[in-house]
């Protein structure tokens, strides 16, 4: 199958190769230097651990987010002029997303888990946490929108158009939950006001966010190259069901 | 360009008047919510109170989501899309267009909630010139987003479940402000509600704002 043939080439480069060990090296020290090296905190204690993991992953969804966005702007302006181009774009704009996602929900795990030890509640209606939420349901429903079944450059001109929204959206969202809690009450719950980070704690933090964005280059990487193996497979399928339809016709005549 | 947003509101509210959706299904629909409401809350008079404005919009939400929903079958179902991208109308008039009539559409619907909740939920208004205020920037910010999302969601085989998935998360900040806003001109509780109102016409300005640039790219096929 020729489709298998250049997936094998597509998806094992030697840079991605070496990119994928070091993410693994890199994830791997980061457990160390997070989990046995660095000291617990005088008031977090123990729970302090999950913000190496907690902060990195909305630094990571962000950046995912905003990289969307921006491919989504290069997107409509490549097509625009033509059709069939930009599409590279638009697969970089999904695959950033999917990661942003992943990293968003590792982030509210990790955030709830740390609440319930902290705050000694999973949830509490705060602004950061309530936008977190939100930002996470739209860019499950932008993912639900590139998966629908219809004409491949509708869909992606439309996804371009709902990430680039989203993204001026997330502000308006973020003000107004912020506002709507600070006119009500302060968190009652204050004890979790996270202290300034110095020292062992801070390198710890500083490295991993480097091993984690190691990491997430490697999944957009391999993302970007599913989605275009995808794309090949339906192109082809379809040429095949055609071929296999013209000779099916002709050999009926 | 006023005519061409004109002449689209007039289509739309036509195809309304004649099929008789928003006021034959949906607002018995949405009132029927507020009762549902009620039973949910045990017909607890100080939390009906309390949540009334909330309650409100949600009921708005539900039933403004129906109505956007239609007001895009309407264009896909017949391939009238294509009849109108082959019209001499522009795309931002399209768009402010159907905004308009999504928008009467609302108040419409609206008009029957309110009284609605004022009398179901024992409420009274101490504020009128903020209910109407605050009522008004939200059916905008309904009514443009819904548009922009509509359109978003319109000609592709699930959008019945796309569209409240797209536009919740959208509407949420226009859900707390309203509520918010009516809370204080229901005298439930003092607060910020003139500000409230402005921030749901800062978020439907900016929405008509993307709206008209983006409309476009929405529409175009192939």
């Amino acid at each position: 199958m020729p489709v298998a043939n250049s997936g094998a080439k597509m998806t094992a480069t030697l840079i991605t190769r070496v990119l994928g060990v070091s993410a693994l090296a890199a994830t791997g020290l980061m457990a160390v230097l997070g989990l046995v090296i660095s000291p617990p905190d005088v008031v977090q204690g123990e729970a302090v651990r999950m913000l190496y993991i907690h902060v990195p992953s909305i630094w990571i969804a962000y950046g995912g987010f905003a990289l969307t966005s921006i491919s989504s702007i290069l997107f409509l302006r490549r097509s625009r002029r033509r059709p069939d181009q930009g599409r590279h774009y638009d697969r970089l704009a999904g695959s950033a997303a999917e990661v942003g996602v992943v990293f968003t929900a590792i982030t509210l795990i990790t955030g709830m888990l740390w609440g319930k030890v902290t705050w000694g509640t999973y949830w509490q209606w705060d602004a950061r946490l309530t936008t977190t939420v939100l930002l996470f349901v739209t860019y499950l429903g932008y993912l639900a929108l590139r998966r629908l079944p219809a004409e491949p450059a509708v869909r992606s001109r439309r996804a371009a158009v709902m990430a680039l929204i989203s993204f001026i959206n997330v502000p308006i969202v973020h003000y107004s939950v912020d506002w709507w809690r600070t006119l009500h009450q302060k968190a009652s719950l204050s004890v979790g006001r996270r202290p300034e980070i110095t020292g062992e704690m801070y390198w710890t933090l500083l490295y991993s966010a480097l091993a984690v964005t190691i990491l997430a280059t490697w999944l957009i990487i391999h993302r970007y190259r599913v989605i275009r193996l995808e794309e090949l497979r339906d192109e082809e399928g379809l040429e095949a069901l055609i071929a296999s339809r013209l000779n099916k016709d002709f050999g009926s005549h | 360009m006023l005519a061409e947003i004109f002449l689209v509101a007039r289509k739309d509210l036509r195809v309304e008047r004649r099929a008789k959706i928003a006021l034959g299904q949906v607002a018995p629909l949405a009132l029927l919510i507020l009762m549902v409401f009620a039973f949910a809350l045990d017909a607890n008079t100080s939390l009906l109170e309390r949540g009334a404005g909330g309650l409100y919009w949600l009921a708005v939400l539900y039933g403004g989501t129906l109505l956007i929903q239609r007001s895009f079958d309407v264009e896909t179902d017949d391939g009238n899309m294509d009849a109108l991208r082959m019209s001499a109308i522009g795309m931002p008039s399209l768009f402010l267009g159907k905004a308009l009539a999504l928008f009467v559409q609302i108040t419409v619907l609206e008009l029957i909630l309110g009284p609605g909740i004022l009398l179901l939920y024992n409420v009274g208004v101490v504020d009128w010139v903020l209910l109407i205020a605050a009522a008004i920037a939200g059916t905008v910010a309904f009514s443009v987003c819904g548009v922009l999302w509509g359109a978003m969601s319109a000609g592709l085989r699930v959008r019945a479940t796309l569209l409240p998935l797209l536009l919740v998360p959208v509407l949420a900040p226009v859900l707390l402000a309203g509520s918010r806003a009516f809370e204080t001109a229901l005298g439930v509780r003092a607060g910020a509600g003139w500000t409230w109102a402005g921030l749901m016409f800062v978020i439907a300005a900016v929405h008509t704002a993307l709206g008209l640039g983006a409309f476009g790219f929405l529409l175009e096929e192939g």
